[in-house]
């Protein structure tokens, strides 16, 4: 590397070169060598060097396979992102007033966050009264739907319900829609987190099934949305659980990228044609502060996407070519200390996520290292969006980093890293078998403790933790409080009253088709959980007699 | 006079999943010499009421991320009346202010915020641990 440099052999710019590492030496630049959180070793200075890929092949032109600069002609020119922030909490009416709120002030689509007690599969009455409501709205009937969902037009906003197999929120939603006279056909979002082998994976919500039980209701679900819901997106893959609970960038994009290879063929060997189920794959990621990191992770992401649909599954329409993807701010990137910090932090995130050219934002709130996010929290962080569109105009240039000779190394390296955890996953038997064996869990846990112990160590600044503390008053912390245990209590007393109401017979014939399709493979199970929901059927029941029949669930134990 | 390491309990009560932060500190501890005793989350606070009689547990650390620290009262009230009032608990994750008040006001013997350093947590589970030893001599 250091050979002896003679000044007369040298062309112009390796003159420029070989005089700027000695002035960067003597300026005390340093010698050590810096690594992103993806392992990757960066450097202090990128040069035409470090880039000489072929414009065409590998970047191309936004909208142009292989997709790097993005995955429409006009990007952001032509139609922002959508603004969605993931909200619940409460009850379904504390639920809706938030949601109109927010939709008031800019937010332009609907992403319902349930209460930890639906995500366990359980209705109210079944768990600590303490827990509901603190974390997501308690919906557990299609009447608690059409409260949460009260002044929403549902043909033209798009509605994305964060809930896996078997997707009783979207069976609520269909049933309100029907009930408002509203076409399926017209209801359009994304059943958002549908990706059961990341909830598996980071245990971010308890599995409620079994996981062939799991698997096979979502295809059955893929099916159904083929079917009957032209303008929904069944299959969100998700990285960001898996990010979060302690993947690196470049892990989280791999074990996404094999999940969604495994739900494709999984659809296949259903008898789906690839181009029927692939333009409705949607990705859902964590946005870290490590700015170049992130934006490089999705534009390799795009272009190992783009060669999958086309060269693995032989998909012809390029709309299954194209990785769409949402992106979250990271939670865990937000400290508890000086939460205002926060509020640069979620901007830098942001940032990173628009310029890695997504197609929908949520934006954190400061306040989410505290509690559920306050009013105050969240009309900032949506504010943060609008800051960074209209003022700041990130919209105007599309992939304004592409030619970046840094961007572009560290795209190809980031493509690198994520192929060759890819081929760990592959060597395992895919993703299905690999979240199986353990595999998945076990290297997101060992990327886990390596990041805790940069940051003990102090190899990696958080600035208010482990650098730069300062004194802090509690009162300068303020937290949601928690849901009115009296709108609770008569939650709950409502709940109970409509059971009690509802005809039986209808609840029961519902309930026993469901349990008859969970023994029969031909029959698909999501229309009968959607059956179910229009008979009145409760979330907890329906998650109840399918656990019943295709399993529980039970976690891996992984330290 | 015993010598032997502190044996800690860690757990997740309630219906929330994040378990980063309860496997992160649970590998540290077992590094550091200490038994440890780990669960996955969303167990039934009979459930490790059980588990720290049969174990014989000098601490047991409950992680929450999600407000499930709410029912950590219900914990304390459960191990009181189970006899094992010794065993002091402690409690980390995303706890607020008030929570926090909450928490102590139950008998939680500390509560550990994000950026607690790992050590920070063994130090206090060792002292913990000799205060429990020395009482039950």
């Amino acid at each position: 590397m250091n050979k002896p440099v003679d000044a007369n052999q040298l062309s112009e710019s390796e003159t420029g070169r070989a005089s700027w590492q000695r002035e960067y030496a003597a300026g005390g630049g340093s010698a050590q060598a810096a690594h992103n959180r993806s392992g990757i070793e960066v450097k202090p200075l990128y040069t035409p060097q470090d880039w000489s890929g072929d414009y065409d092949a590998e970047l191309g032109y936004p909208g142009q396979p292989p997709y790097t600069r993005g995955i429409y002609a006009s990007m952001h020119r032509g139609r922002t992102w959508t603004q969605r922030q993931l909200i619940g909490l409460g009850t379904p009416t504390d639920y809706n007033a938030r949601l109109l709120d927010l939709l008031a002030q800019g937010t332009t689509a609907v992403s319902l966050i349930p209460c930890n007690s639906v995500f366990r599969g359980y209705d109210m009455d079944e768990v600590h009264a303490e827990l509901l409501g603190t974390c997501g709205v308690v919906a557990n009937t299609t009447e608690h739907m059409e409260q949460c969902l009260e002044g929403v037009d549902l043909a033209r906003t798009s509605c994305a319900m964060n809930d896996p197999s078997p997707f009783t929120l979207l069976a609520f939603l269909l049933a309100t829609a029907k009930r408002r006279g509203v076409d399926w056909r017209a209801v359009s979002g994304t059943s958002n987190q549908s990706d059961y082998l990341s909830h598996y994976v980071a245990n971010h919500m308890f599995f409620r099934i079994a996981l062939p039980g799991a698997r096979r209701i979502l295809t059955d679900h893929v099916e159904f949305c083929n079917r009957h819901l032209p303008r929904w997106n069944p299959m969100s893959v998700v990285g960001q659980h898996m990010q979060q609970a302690g993947a690196t960038p470049a892990e989280a994009m791999a074990f996404t990228l094999c999940s969604a290879i495994q739900y494709a063929e999984d659809c296949q060997a259903r008898g789906m044609a690839p181009d029927s189920f692939l333009p409705r794959f949607t990705f859902f990621f964590d946005i870290s502060v490590s700015l170049f990191e992130e934006i490089a992770k999705f534009r390799a992401g795009r272009r190992i996407w783009a060669r999958i649909t086309r060269e693995r599954f032989g998909a012809r329409d390029p709309r299954s070519w194209r990785f769409k993807f949402h992106g979250q701010t990271s939670g865990v990137d937000l400290t508890r200390q000086q939460p205002l910090n926060n509020i640069a932090r979620v901007t830098v995130q942001a940032i990173a996520g628009i310029l890695g050219g997504l197609q929908s934002l949520h934006t954190d709130a400061y306040d989410e290292a505290l509690s559920c996010p306050t009013e105050f929290g969240a009309r900032i962080a949506v504010n943060t969006q609008n800051i960074l569109r209209e003022e700041a105009h990130l919209t105007d240039v599309i992939d304004p980093l592409g030619g970046s000779y840094y961007i572009e190394s560290l795209t190809d390296a980031m493509e690198q890293k994520i192929l060759a955890v890819m081929g760990e996953v592959e060597t395992a038997g895919g993703m299905y078998a690999a979240v199986e064996q353990g595999l998945v869990q076990k290297m997101i846990g060992e990327s886990a403790r390596g990041i805790q112990e940069k940051i003990e160590s102090g190899e990696q600044t958080v600035v208010g933790v482990n650098a730069y503390r300062v004194e802090e008053g509690k009162g300068e912390r303020q937290a949601l409080p928690a849901p009115d245990p009296e709108k609770m209590r008569a939650h709950i007393a409502a709940f109970t009253a409509f059971k009690a109401a509802r005809s039986q017979t209808a609840v029961q014939r519902a309930q026993d088709g469901l349990a008859a399709a969970a023994g029969n493979p031909q029959v698909n199970l999501f229309e009968r959980v959607v059956e179910a929901a229009e008979a009145g059927c409760t979330h907890g029941e329906i998650c109840g007699t399918l656990r019943r029949e295709l399993g529980f669930g039970l976690p891996l134990v992984m330290v | 006079m015993t010598t032997a390491p502190p044996k800690v309990l860690v757990t997740k009560i309630g219906l929330d999943g994040h378990d980063r932060g309860s496997r992160v500190v649970a590998s540290y501890l077992r590094d550091a010499g200490m038994e440890v005793v780990y669960t996955p989350p969303w167990q039934d606070i009979a459930a490790v009421v059980k588990l720290a009689t049969e174990e014989d547990v000098d601490v047991i650390g409950v992680s929450s991320l999600a407000t499930d620290h709410l029912i950590v009262p219900k914990l304390m009230l459960a191990l009181e009346a189970a006899g094992l009032k010794d065993i002091a608990v402690i409690v980390g994750g995303i706890v607020p202010d008030a929570g926090e008040a909450l928490l102590l006001e139950a008998g939680v013997a500390r509560v550990f915020h994000p950026g607690s350093a790992l050590e920070e947590i063994a130090a206090e589970i060792v002292r913990l641990t000799g205060a429990r030893r020395a009482a039950n001599v």
